[in-house]
């Protein structure tokens, strides 16, 4: 749980710098060569490859793990205090039902359609002729539907990250005086800044086309 | 001066392990003196007097360091005041009036023998696995013989301050043991006498938590806030790292 969890908490940090292109005022075009270049080249469909592995990887241990510990806890008390945990932190299994469910929304979206689909444009760039996949992506992502679906996975994944980030440390026992309250303060950072740094993206494009 | 208070208890009745359970409404007349323990003491005497079945509550020593007593007070195991057992918490803290609801400690490996009295047998075979230091027998050891260092040993006794109570697994969403066992790990891990037996200990201890059917730590840590001797979640990292550590060095 801890080691995939954390593997795919590096991947969306790449995941997000690479996004952060479609911020650029280019038409597209430093955005397109990135996912050229993302589509191409054999390392990156490698370490591709393992990180969809690692997702199915991540949801069979979450949902074995989320099975096995509702039947060990077996009846439920009548009344549930409130003692200050955190929420998210008992509700790891929705958050990442969610997560999955937002996951294959996002692939259907900007994966699917490019691999095995034809419903795109495509551009020529320095000579060379490849997917148009800034308007692509800029079409979906401005229809306020989508917009609205992708602001909640967002949210939902701050909150995934928030107990997610910190716990993967517990888990492997890296817990130290000095640097648990630094990793644990990073860990809430991250879970805020990320999915805020995703969110921006749409909302740029959709407020400025 | 002290004032009579009445107050509503809605109790876990339950006749058998196998028999269906239901919550059941009690008045009692309560003082702001007693303890909860006693609050329920004077409720069998009148259940009694009437010839009633009594309520089966766990209790021994009444002065929080036995760990015996084990009920869920509210949602709240031991009660809703932190770092005391339930023996400890006293009715001053509740009002004339209020409404009490009493459980046992719910687990699948905690099974209820009757009303609030839980089976806890397998914290004693998580504790037979390896909960131990193998000593030659003969003349007492001289307590200072082998040096400990001053943090090293304060930790050891904090993780030794755990009385195997439950309310760790009581609080848990998963059900799950490790802040116990991780208690027990450090406790005798951390001491130049126990680690002798460090990895052994850790492998046995944690196949034998897991036999048992608890459940699996997500680090929610609603078991720290609920210890009566405030374990930290800190020796269930320290576990891991025993537990990754034995695993990979082991043959």
């Amino acid at each position: 749980m801890a080691l995939t969890g954390l593997f795919l908490i590096l991947f969306l940090l790449i995941h997000l710098i690479g996004n952060l292109q479609l911020l650029a005022n280019d038409g597209g075009k430093s955005f397109n060569i990135y996912t050229e270049f993302m589509s191409t080249n054999p390392l990156i469909q490698t370490i591709s490859k393992g990180n969809f592995f690692f997702i199915a990887l991540h949801t069979m241990q979450g949902l074995l793990l989320a099975f096995k510990n509702k039947k060990a806890k077996g009846s439920k008390y009548a009344i549930r205090a409130s003692n200050n945990t955190s929420w998210a932190s008992k509700n790891m299994a929705l958050l990442g039902t969610l997560l999955l469910a937002f996951i294959l929304m996002h692939l259907w979206h900007f994966w699917f359609v490019f691999k095995f689909g034809s419903n795109y444009d495509v551009v020529t760039i320095n000579g060379t002729e490849m997917i148009d996949a800034y308007t692509k992506v800029s079409v979906v992502l401005t229809q306020p539907v989508w917009l609205i679906s992708y602001i909640i996975g967002l949210i939902v994944l701050a909150y995934h990250l928030n107990h997610g980030f910190g716990s993967a440390f517990q888990t492997l026992g890296l817990r130290h005086k000095k640097y648990t309250p630094i990793i644990n303060f990073v860990g809430k950072a991250y879970s805020i800044l990320i999915p805020l740094g995703f969110a921006i993206i749409p909302l740029y494009l959709y407020f400025t086309k | 001066m002290s004032q009579d208070m009445n107050l509503t208890l809605k109790v876990w009745r339950q006749p058998g392990p196998n028999a269906e359970g239901k919550l059941e409404t009690y008045k009692v007349v309560a003082n702001e003196h007693m303890s909860f323990l006693e609050m329920l003491d004077v409720l069998n005497e009148s259940l009694i007097a009437e010839k009633k079945d009594p309520i089966s509550f766990e209790h021994d020593c009444r002065e929080g360091i036995c760990g015996t007593c084990s009920l869920v007070i509210d949602g709240r195991a031991h009660g809703p005041q932190r770092g005391t057992a339930v023996c400890q918490l006293h009715m001053r803290h509740y009002k004339d009036g209020d409404t009490i609801v009493v459980e046992p400690f719910r687990a699948k490996a905690f099974p209820v023998i009757k009303d609030l009295s839980v089976d806890r047998s397998a914290f004693d075979r998580i504790i037979q696995a390896g909960g131990f230091i193998s000593v030659s027998t003969g003349q007492a050891v001289d307590g200072n013989a082998i040096p400990v260092e001053r943090e090293v040993a304060s930790q050891a006794f904090d993780a030794a301050a755990c009385i195997g109570c439950g309310a760790c697994v009581a609080a848990c969403p998963n059900g799950s043991a490790m802040l116990f066992t991780s208690a027990k790990v450090a406790h005798l891990g951390l001491l130049p006498q126990g680690k002798v037996e460090g990895k052994n200990r850790v492998k046995s201890m944690v196949a034998q938590m897991d036999k048992e059917g608890f459940g699996f730590c997500s680090n929610i840590r609603a078991c720290e806030i609920e210890c009566p001797k405030e374990i930290s979640t800190e020796n269930i990292a320290r576990m891991n790292r025993y537990y990754t550590h034995a695993m990979i060095n082991s043959e």
